[in-house]
Formats: C-alpha cells, sequence, structure tokens
C-alpha cells in the first residue's frame, strides 16, 4: 500500500490534477514515438465519453434536479400541470425542520445505520480471524454460507427473515418459546429484527475483504507473535488490526454508506415504514413522503439532506485516505 | 497462515466446531427457504413449525408461475441485469484504461469525482429520476431500469478495474506498439482479455445491484406490468388478510438461485479481485 514508488505521489493533495496534466510531466517510457499517437492527447477523453456522458445525465443532473425541486413548491398539482410551480426558497427546509417527525426519523437513521455499521464490522472482523484458524473444510462451509447470505437479494432476505420470525407460522418465535410474539409490531423489535437481516447480509463483504487482508500480512510476523505467547485479541489489536488499516477504512465507510441508504429491508419487513411511521428511516421516509403522499418537494429536501450527510462522510474518508499518502 | 493453524489442538477444534455452527447458523435462513417452498400448503401454515417434510410438493411453484406471469417478470429481471452487466462492463473498461493508462489534466480530479459518486444516495435521486424517466418517456419500459443501474455501476466498476489495468505490465504495452499494433487493437486484442478476470468480478456488483433493485421497479413500472421485474413480482403474495407464505418463499427461491449460481461461479476471482481493488 505504501510501497508505491510512482511519480504522482509527489503531488500534494491541494495541487489534485493540476500538476499531472502538463504533456511535459508524461513519461518518455510512454513511447510515444513507437506508435501512430498523433492525437494521443484527445485518447483518454474518448475513452472516458461514454462514461461521462451516462454520469452526466443520469446522476449529475438528477442531482441538480434534486436541489431544485427542494427550493420549488411541487406537488400533484404542479407535476399534472394544473398549477405553475412557485420557488419556495429554503421553505421546504423550514417545513422540514420545524417538523418534529423529521428529526425522530433522523435520529432513528443515525441510531440504526450505527447498530448495522458497528455490529455489521464486529462479527465480520470476528470471523475473518476465526476463518485464518481453521483448516479447509469448515473455513469452506462458513465462506459459502456467506457468499450465501452475501448474494441473496435484499428483498428475498427481507421476506425470509420476516418469515422466520412470523408470530404465527415461523420456526424462531417456536424454539425460543415466545409464542405469539410479534416482532413486527414494536418500534425496537422490528428495527432489532431488520438490523439482524442487515448483518446477516452484510457481513459477508467485511469478512471476506478483511480475511483477504489478513492473508497478505506476512506469516513470519504472526508466527513470531503467536511464538511469544500474544493472545488473539492482543494479536489482532497491535498487528492485524493497524496493518489492515487501509481495507478497514474501505470497509468502514462503505458499510456506512450502505446502511445509512437501507431502504428495501425496512420498506418489506415493516411494510413501508412501520405502525404510525415508527420505523421510518430517511429513505423510506422520503420516499413515503414524494410518492405515497404526492409531496415531492419536501421529499426532495430530505434527499438532500441525506446527500450532504453522506457528502461529509465521503469527506472525512478522503482526508483519511490521503493522509496516508495514498495514491489515486 | 500455516503458523496459526500450529495453535493447540483443543483450541482449533474448538474454532472449527464455532465456525461450522456459524455456517449452519448463516445458511438456515436460506434452506428455511427453500424448504418452505416445497412444504405442501397445510404443513407452511401450521404453527408446528417442522425443519423438514416429508411430503414435498411443486404446488407453490406452480401457483408462482401460473398466477402471476412470473415467467415474464423473471425474463425481464435477466433482460435488465444482463444488459447492464455488458454494457458497464465494457464503458467502465474503456474508462478505466482511460484514467490509468494516460496522464492527462483533470486525471486526478476525475477520480476523486467518481469515488464520490459512490458514495451518492441513489434513492434518493428517485423523485427526479421519476421525471427525468417521464420526461423522456421511458416510465413503464425497462430502459428506465436499464439506464439507472448503468449509469450507477460505473463509478464503482471504474474504481475496481484501475487495480486490474494497472497489473498489466506497461512493457507489454510498448512491445505492442513497437510490433506495429494500433491502440485500438492493443485495447480490445490485448488488454481486454488479460483484464477480464476483474471485469466478472466487477460484474458481480452490478449484476446484483440490479437484480435486487427494488425502489426503481417499484416508482418507474408503474402502470404497465408486463415490464414488472422480479421483486414487484414477489409483493403480490403479500395479503393484508393473510399472506400466501408458501408463494413468497417459492418466488424468493426462483430470485435468489440465479445470483447464488452467479456467485458461485465467480467466487474464487470475486475473493482475489476485491482484495485487489482494496489494496490495489
Amino acid at each position: 500500500m505504501t510501497t508505491h514508488t510512482s511519480p504522482l505521489k509527489a503531488t500534494p493533495p491541494g495541487a489534485a490534477g493540476a500538476g499531472d496534466g502538463a504533456p511535459a510531466a508524461r513519461p518518455p517510457r510512454r513511447g510515444r514515438s513507437a506508435s501512430p499517437r498523433t492525437h494521443s492527447g484527445w485518447t483518454p477523453w474518448l475513452y472516458l465519453l461514454p462514461a461521462l456522458v451516462l454520469l452526466a445525465g443520469l446522476l449529475v443532473y438528477p442531482i441538480y434536479q434534486l436541489g431544485l425541486i427542494s427550493f420549488l413548491e411541487y406537488t400533484q398539482a404542479q407535476v399534472s400541470g394544473g398549477e405553475p410551480t412557485t420557488f419556495q426558497g429554503f421553505g421546504n427546509y423550514t417545513t422540514l425542520f420545524n417538523d418534529s417527525q423529521f428529526w425522530q426519523v433522523l435520529l432513528a437513521t443515525v441510531v440504526f445505520a450505527a447498530a448495522c455499521v458497528v455490529s455489521t464490522l464486529f462479527v465480520g472482523c470476528a470471523l475473518a480471524v476465526l476463518l485464518t484458524r481453521v483448516r479447509a473444510l469448515p473455513r469452506l462451509a462458513l465462506m459459502m454460507a456467506a457468499l450465501g447470505a452475501w448474494a441473496t437479494p435484499a428483498i428475498t432476505g427481507s421476506t425470509v427473515w420476516v418469515f422466520l420470525f412470523d408470530p404465527d407460522f415461523g420456526p424462531v418465535n417456536k424454539v425460543l418459546g415466545l409464542g405469539d410474539f410479534s416482532w413486527t409490531y414494536g418500534r425496537y423489535s422490528a428495527f432489532a429484527l431488520v438490523l439482524l437481516e442487515v448483518l446477516w447480509c452484510s457481513f459477508p463483504f467485511v469478512m471476506v475483504t478483511v480475511y483477504a487482508g489478513i492473508r497478505a500480512i506476512p506469516t513470519e510476523v504472526l508466527e513470531a507473535a503467536a511464538l511469544d505467547g500474544a493472545s488473539q485479541w492482543r494479536i489482532w489489536r497491535t498487528i492485524m488490526a493497524p496493518m489492515l488499516k487501509p481495507i478497514l477504512i474501505v470497509v468502514t465507510i462503505q458499510s456506512i454508506i450502505w446502511d445509512f441508504k437501507v431502504f428495501t429491508q425496512i420498506y418489506v419487513m415493516t411494510n413501508g415504514g412501520g405502525i404510525a411511521g415508527q420505523n421510518l428511516v430517511l429513505n423510506v421516509y422520503a420516499y413515503q413522503k414524494a410518492f405515497a403522499s404526492s409531496q415531492y418537494s419536501l421529499g426532495s429536501a430530505i434527499g438532500v439532506v441525506m446527500l450532504v450527510i453522506l457528502l461529509a462522510v465521503t469527506l472525512v474518508y478522503l482526508r483519511l485516505v490521503r493522509r496516508q499518502g495514498e495514491e489515486l | 497462515m500455516r503458523a496459526l493453524l500450529r495453535v493447540k489442538r483443543p483450541g482449533r477444534l474448538a474454532a472449527e466446531a464455532a465456525a461450522l455452527l456459524i455456517a449452519v447458523a448463516v445458511a438456515f435462513p436460506l434452506y428455511w427457504m427453500v424448504l418452505s417452498a416445497f412444504k405442501p400448503a397445510g404443513e407452511i401454515q401450521s404453527t408446528d413449525a417442522r425443519p423438514w417434510t416429508l411430503a414435498p410438493s411443486l404446488d407453490s411453484f406452480r401457483r408462482v408461475f401460473e398466477q402471476q406471469d412470473f415467467g415474464r417478470y423473471f425474463l425481464n429481471s435477466l433482460l435488465v441485469a444482463g444488459t447492464v452487466v455488458i454494457l458497464s462492463a465494457l464503458v467502465a473498461f474503456l474508462a478505466a484504461t482511460a484514467v490509468t493508462r494516460f496522464r492527462f489534466k483533470f486525471r486526478t480530479t476525475l477520480l476523486i469525482m467518481f469515488l464520490v459518486a459512490q458514495m451518492v444516495p441513489v434513492e434518493a435521486l428517485t423523485i427526479p429520476l421519476f421525471f427525468l424517466m417521464r420526461d423522456f418517456g421511458q416510465l413503464n419500459t425497462l430502459g428506465s431500469l436499464i439506464l439507472p443501474h448503468l449509469a450507477f455501476s460505473l463509478p464503482f466498476a471504474i474504481w475496481m478495474l484501475r487495480g486490474f489495468v494497472k497489473a498489466v505490465p506497461e512493457a507489454l504495452e510498448e512491445a505492442a506498439y513497437i510490433d506495429g499494433a494500433s491502440r485500438t487493437r492493443f485495447l480490445w486484442q490485448i488488454l481486454f482479455p488479460l483484464v477480464f478476470p476483474g471485469l466478472v468480478a466487477t460484474s458481480v456488483f452490478s449484476f446484483i445491484t440490479t437484480w435486487n433493485d427494488f425502489l426503481f421497479a417499484k416508482s418507474f413500472i408503474i402502470s404497465d406490468t408486463s415490464q414488472s421485474t422480479l421483486p414487484m413480482a414477489l409483493l403480490v403474495f403479500f395479503k393484508p388478510d393473510e399472506n400466501d407464505w408458501g408463494g413468497i418463499m417459492a418466488g424468493s427461491t426462483v430470485m435468489t438461485i440465479p445470483v447464488l449460481v452467479f456467485f458461485v461461479l465467480v467466487q474464487r476471482r470475486l475473493v482475489s479481485g476485491l482484495g485487489g481493488a482494496v489494496k490495489d
């Protein structure tokens, strides 16, 4: 990770993209004379063209539109053309921020995402370490089971988990002796159920990635530590975790992003956000505002809030990566 | 690794028992899904949930395929996911080549933009995309699902393919040019086959996100159910009075199997590919 010797590495973060563009900086070993590269300056852009067109049309433009709609009065009347759209300024945001339900949903989203991230990372890392301590057969079994959970579509995972915890026909209540206790009735038990499903389908990514990372650690280091009598926890804390830091950053950030955006599980398992919206998270909340009550501008404002939060997470991530001097 | 295997014997046995136990627990929901799909109606709606069945039946599957035009939804899902996978792989391959084999102005800026783009909550874009699709007359078409998924799969695919393209030695490129190969020829006949394993690993992600998509399918296919994809077909079996669990589990099984097959086929490449993308 830190052994790259590319000339780009010296580029300071602030001067991103400025120093490496000049034609003179092109390494001579590119061998321009060896091939007909008369228009080589345009070639990368030609290669990038399809990707950039798609992203501009379907990502950048919709983001602009999202921001725009959040500043407009945009309900069913405007959509059908019955009334002209009017500019609201920050009106939608004021409405949103004065709505106690919004704050409640935001808090629930943050707490739920945090619980998902922490449990996913803990389980994923613990099982990755476990994988290194067992022989091929148990390893294969666990790997295969995890890949199965990983591959399961969110919607079928949700339906299966709801069924497993069904008060009438599910095996879980029967085994635990809970009778006809309904998991989706109470707010916290419903969130707990969704958390279990999210954990089930997202720990494999962490486990597989961290396991791949552990395998890349020189065995001598771990061997020496084990010979010195270090406990597994100590080996993890003082050797593996620091060496795996780049990988851990990646899986943490990916988990934050995924778990902050959970939609399908909440929507399917709690039937659109739970009783009286008790299990709403921002994503589902925005969807319900926009498509169930036709308040497209409020839904867009919620979307902008999500965008800003995730952008902040991304910036933190970029800082962390940059601080490690990693080359892009 | 071998060093770690040399831990004390009871310790290892305990670890292996734990690993097997966890594997069983993790696989159990999938087992229960398939089992319930094959259970006859009487058993599935019975209060003593037995973990086996003595009279497997295909009734639930038959109901799914007959009542709900499921085969059509299945083909739609396959068509959408397949198109996205192929197009995304080609477009991302070109873009990844551009950002790894060339030095040009704004290269680093572009890379950062690709990274930031991965963080965008695409669910939040459902609202503007809905209006975009409406304005272009794409609502209720499979195109309304293909286009956004194609675009959203690109940033991650480009980011991940970078490592694979970078791994191809530059000397190879020079040799090809010296031998008189054109740039296009190098790109498609030399670089593309070498990067192909990486493309497979990447395509797992675009396939899965597209195949699993629920939100766009729900939002953009609103009136023409002949264009529906599998997730929507599944929801039909949820009824306010009583859920048809047999139908739901059979439908879930049908929906899960293609992804599982895809995963098992590419799992080795996936693990090494992920390692490559992460460590880079």
